[in-house]
């Protein structure tokens, strides 16, 4: 952490931070303020009383299992990916690595339909996985299939620059003197990945449990079965319901700072970890 | 030994492409194969049709805003942030993360609440006449939401590895705000102003759930690219649909391709800085 020591001479500071509280004001402290006010006039009872009905527990149950499934699916084929784009260079490794991107810069309804046309029963995979009686498109595995896509990169993008840091030497050391190929990982790769994984895994899963429109299309959007908490809070809104629409996306702010301050702890043992 | 190594190393790579090929490129393949599955007339008639132009001219609207009040609050925040230290400074930039991790439809939907017909500002808002919710004010505020943190994140590490030596020297010098900031600030972060603005370029141009939330979907009117893409697919009009996501898909790739040169280009740079 180089100079950036508080600096007495530096013109400016009121300007920017003026900028800066305006703009985080208009766009993030009053509308949070009027969501959590709206969900206030429901009252404690009768907050309760929506977020136990069925349909609320049951998109949150969507939601949640979904993304933690697709989180850890991310997590395991992220850090496959992310040894072999370290560790190996192949041809059209380049582009490999410029695609690891492209949930990112992917516009999530164009991942939507186009994931959605992919594993519909009449599509190029959907048409493989049919005669196996496996359904993707308009099920609840459809969800678990885009949140997938859209939580790849945070988890390669986490743990790439983590075991670039890392010496192959130890690796290799570790597997001369007689380890195998998985104690090598067990007890020398593993352990110095985990806290980059873990937040990869937790970024993945945030995004994933806000992520709608690539869901949309590729799920059923059946209430208590494919329905998730984005998609309730719309259905809300679209039946003027606002309190409801705000007592429901209250409790996923509470859950998204929640997860921020994972992401925020799991980061700075990362940095220092790297930093030592 | 070594050819055992060899084996493992392939069989490494075969798992991780055949997973990328499966999630990354077929998805994309398909955005292409489908938008020209009634061959180039009529991924051009798409192309052509009104609604479609209108849709491109719009999303191209609300970025260009987007970007411009991007720009300055992320310089106005790096700067605040990386420059000084104040209390509630953690707490700002927990604020300013905060658009990444809650979902865009809550986005949307605490705009809505605030701004919208029934929200706290709702009644002064009509009585002046302004309408920002199912209007274009409001997708552009929502576009901002969600791009928020994209310029300020990436700036804030850079200001705070360069450091404030040369600045300060410029005003110990006798330059003015305005002359620091022009001539030592501003060329100092322009590689990363530039990333920042790609990155929230391709937000802007492709958020779905908080801009469909506050636009009511007026077909022509208030339909975005991305949510136009939706429309069209919705009435079974899948060639167009694909049409117009394409042309989405195809600023992905420019993105990726641009972030590729931009991140070679820092390189280039750290390394004559450290040398």
């Amino acid at each position: 952490m180089a100079a950036a020591r508080q600096s007495g001479i530096l013109p400016g500071f009121r300007l920017s931070l003026g900028i800066t509280l305006f703009g985080l004001s208009v766009l993030v402290f009053l509308p949070m303020a009027a969501m959590v006010g709206d969900a206030g006039t429901l009252g404690l009872s009768g907050l309760w009383r929506l977020l136990s009905t069925p349909r609320v527990l049951g998109a949150f149950r969507v939601s949640l299992v979904c993304a933690a499934l697709a989180a850890m699916t991310a997590a395991v084929f992220g850090l496959l990916i992310a040894w072999v784009l370290v560790r190996t260079r192949f041809p059209g490794w380049r582009i490999a690595d410029a695609m690891v991107d492209l949930p990112f810069a992917l516009p999530t309804s164009v991942a939507g339909i186009a994931l959605s046309t992919l594993y519909a029963p009449n599509g190029w995979l959907g048409g493989l996985l049919a005669p196996l009686g496996i359904r993707v498109a308009f099920t609840v595995v459809g969800v678990f299939v885009a949140l997938t896509f859209v939580g790849l990169p945070f988890v390669i993008r986490s743990v790439q620059p983590v075991l670039q840091d890392l010496d192959v030497e130890q690796e290799e050391a570790a597997f001369m003197l007689g380890a195998g190929r998985w104690q090598t990982f067990a007890r020398v790769l593993f352990p110095a990945i985990l806290p980059s994984l873990c937040a990869g895994f937790t970024m993945a899963f945030a995004r994933a449990l806000g992520e709608y429109g690539s869901v949309i299309f590729i799920s059923s959007n059946r209430p208590m079965v494919s329905e998730i908490v984005p998609l309730l809070i719309v259905n809300q809104l679209e039946q003027f319901d606002f309190a409801g629409a705000a007592a429901i996306g209250t409790l996923m702010l509470v859950l998204s700072f929640c997860v921020l301050l994972i992401i925020m702890l799991l980061q700075r043992f990362v940095r220092t970890a790297r930093d030592a | 030994m070594r050819k055992t190594g060899r084996v493992w190393t392939i069989v490494m790579i075969a798992g991780a492409l055949t997973f990328m090929v499966l999630f990354l490129l077929l998805p994309l393949i398909t955005v292409f194969a489908q938008a020209f599955a009634a061959g180039l007339p009529g991924y051009l008639a798409a192309l052509a049709d009104p609604n479609a132009v209108s849709a491109i001219r719009l999303t191209l609207i609300v970025a260009g805003f987007a970007l411009a009040v991007n720009v300055v609050f992320g310089l106005g925040a790096s700067w605040c942030i990386a420059r000084f230290r104040f209390p509630g400074r953690t707490m700002l930039l927990t604020m300013l993360d905060l658009p990444f991790s809650v979902s865009p439809v809550v986005g949307g939907l605490m705009l809505v609440l605030l701004y919208g017909r029934q929200g706290w500002f709702g009644p002064w808002l009509e009585a002046h006449h302004v309408k920002i919710i199912f209007a274009l004010p409001g997708m552009i505020i929502a576009t901002v939401f969600v791009t928020l943190p994209f310029v300020a994140r990436e700036l804030i590490p850079l200001m705070e590895e360069q450091g404030a030596e040369e600045e300060e020297a410029a005003i110990l010098l006798g330059a003015s705000g305005l002359q620091m900031f022009l001539r030592i600030t501003l060329p100092k972060l322009r590689w990363g102003l530039l990333y920042g603005v790609l990155l929230s370029n391709a937000r802007a141009m492709g958020e779905f759930g908080a801009v469909s939330v506050v636009s009511g979907n007026i077909l022509g009117l208030t339909d975005t690219m991305s949510l136009d893409v939706k429309a069209l697919y919705d009435d079974y009009n899948i060639v167009a649909s694909f049409t117009v996501a394409s042309l989405l898909a195809m600023l992905a790739l420019v993105t990726l391709v641009a972030k590729v040169v931009l991140e070679r280009q820092f390189q280039a740079e750290s390394r004559e800085a450290r040398a």
